[in-house]
């Protein structure tokens, strides 16, 4: 049995040791060369007396990111994935929250690295790699660990200024890749086109059935995503036949009629996730690539991922949405009411996992960890733990489950998850700022701040730039002199989305 | 030309797109700018910028997306 996600990579390594496995535009690393990398890295950190610590990997984005990865596990510790354009204020937070460690940067990010307040060693991946693998302590490694042992943790948004670290084990990550390669059909053959950053999970839907059946992923250049016919010209230069990306990537792609210049010749299987897919677009998509399979994928990072799938098997109106379908094999959802009930079929509850695929919690917080990692309320009977996504759902009449909404302030943009309560604490935190309030602009897909206070917009822009990361940057900032409240004195919400609606 | 200022401007208000030259090779749009950026022209102008336009040469400044907002608009 299974018990380590490195076994597919020492699996793989045997059978087609110089296939390339992760690639850039520019280079790619055969299986061998992760291999030999990341055993080499785990060695050396090893020797330096880590183990079971959080190794942050603080590198740009490129194939080496993905063996410094490997090689932390392989030193029987856990990565950390760090955006490398992340502010420092947002980056100092995170280091508070994961104490002693170490960091591995590269060539691009060493000087940033070094002017970071980080307390742990910091190394050079180049050095790390070059060093010698060393059997007999990689060996006593893997002996004494188990597949409820941290792999990644993970920093999502998080409603009270403070991200969130999601840690996540073997054996979730295990559960999910088995059961997503059976519904996806990946093999050999797949050739990813990776477009989601490395310092989330959603590029394991790519790098570890590469690992797993000696596949090929290839990191798309960011910038491409801003430019579509340049972009469907590289996924036919590389014969990319997979894609896994978010929503407003491939939306990117059809809005702009690309497809009446340039068509993906190779791709037969896109998988999206992270948000609704425009049924118009997607038509789209579907005319244009009539013979392949579209998958919509559904799951928030504390279910390592993605819990549900559907695959288009039929045709949609513009008035409806996809579903999100139903749960992988060993996976169970269940939506519960305010009361903690089943409610009846066809009404609406919050969307709750069960199974081996929820994550260990939330890295030194279990005061958070307690409120979303819960006892199952319908077992009395012994413990068992299911996590409440704070998503709303629905059964549909043919057994279907339907994303309703969310329950609190949470929002899906440009495939990120963000706390609108997050922005607003960091804008609360400036001196010159009396008020603040976000609402998110469904239709047109913009974060809108209002604030009250002195300060000038585009100073408060400035300052939120040093704070936030890019995707949380609202899109519209409006200065009031004052923010409308309810008759209980909370900040009116509704109200500031008709001011919006009608300005 | 003003109303296009303001269309940049209400996305990114610190920056000053009057003088800046490097919108894209300095990575001050991204995606979703742009995204925005074409849909707002279009309802702004009427003018649909095709996939083939959206270069980084027409996106790098101010100057030059007006003046391909204004081919557009002659053809």
């Amino acid at each position: 049995m299974q018990t380590n996600i490195l076994q597919y990579l020492e699996r793989t390594v045997v059978r087609c040791p110089d296939k390339v496995a992760f690639a850039n535009e520019e280079m790619g690393l055969t299986f061998s060369e992760v291999y030999n990398q990341a055993r080499a890295i785990g060695t050396k950190l090893n020797k330096e007396g880590y183990y079971a610590k959080p190794i942050v990997v603080f590198m740009r984005k490129h194939p080496t990111t993905l063996a410094a990865f490997f090689g932390a596990i392989y030193a029987g510790c856990y990565y950390v994935p760090l955006d490398d354009e992340m502010p420092r204020h947002r980056i100092e937070l995170i280091f508070q929250t994961l104490g002693e460690g170490a960091l591995i940067c590269d060539e691009t990010t060493q000087s940033i690295a070094s002017e970071l307040n980080y307390k742990g060693q910091i190394f050079r991946y180049e050095d790390l790699a070059k060093g010698e693998a060393d059997d007999a302590v990689l060996a006593d490694i893997r002996d004494k660990q188990l597949d409820i042992d941290p792999i990644y943790i993970v920093f999502t948004s998080g409603s009270t200024g403070v991200p969130k670290g999601v840690v996540a084990c073997h054996r979730s990550v295990i559960d999910y890749v088995e059961h997503l390669c059976e519904v996806l059909k990946f093999d050999e053959n797949s050739v990813f086109g990776n477009q989601t950053p490395l310092y989330f999970d959603a590029y394991l839907k790519e790098v570890i059935p590469t690992l797993k059946y000696g596949a090929k992923t290839v990191l798309i250049p960011k910038q491409l995503f801003m430019f579509p016919i340049k972009l469907v010209e590289f996924l036919n230069e590389h014969k990319i036949n997979t894609l896994c990306w978010v929503v407003s990537a491939l939306t990117m792609i059809s809005s702009f009629r690309t497809f009446e210049t340039v068509k993906p010749e190779y791709l037969r299987t896109i998988a999206f996730a992270s948000e609704v897919f425009p049924i118009k677009q997607f038509k789209l998509w579907r005319a244009a690539l009539p013979q392949a399979r579209f998958i919509n994928l559904y799951g928030p990072t504390e279910t390592t991922g993605i819990c549900c799938y559907y695959e288009v098997d039929r045709e949609f109106s513009e008035d409806e949405t996809l579903p999100v379908g139903r749960p992988f094999k060993n996976t169970q959802i269940i939506l519960l009411d305010e009361n903690n009930q089943v409610p009846p079929v066809g009404q609406q509850g919050e969307i709750c996992v069960r199974g081996t695929r929820l994550t260990l919690g939330y890295y030194c917080n279990p005061e958070k960890t307690s409120e979303a990692f819960v006892q199952n309320p319908l077992n009395n009977l012994y413990p068992e733990l299911i996590y409440r996504t704070g998503d709303l759902g629905r059964w549909n009449d043919r057994g279907e489950l339907e994303f309703a909404g969310r329950k609190d302030y949470q929002i899906k943009h440009m495939g990120h998850r963000i706390e609108l309560g997050e922005i607003e604490v960091i804008v609360n935190m400036h001196t010159q700022v009396r008020s603040a309030c976000c609402i998110f602009d469904n239709e047109k897909k913009k974060i809108v701040l209002f604030y009250t206070g002195d300060i000038p917009v585009a100073e408060l822009t400035a300052y939120i730039k040093s704070k936030l990361p890019r995707y949380m940057i609202p899109n519209v900032t409006k200065q009031l002199d004052e923010l409308p409240y309810t008759p209980n004195g909370k900040i009116d919400r509704n109200g500031l989305k008709s001011l919006y609606a009608g300005k | 030309m003003e109303a296009l200022l303001n269309i940049l401007n209400e996305l990114h208000p610190e920056v000053d797109f009057e003088t800046a030259t490097g919108l894209i090779d300095d990575k001050v749009l991204d995606s979703f700018d742009i995204v925005t950026i074409v849909a707002e022209i279009d309802a702004e102008y009427d003018v649909q910028i095709p996939a083939v336009e959206l270069t980084p040469e027409n996106f790098n400044s101010a100057q030059a997306l007006y003046a391909l907002v204004e081919r557009l608009m002659e053809e």
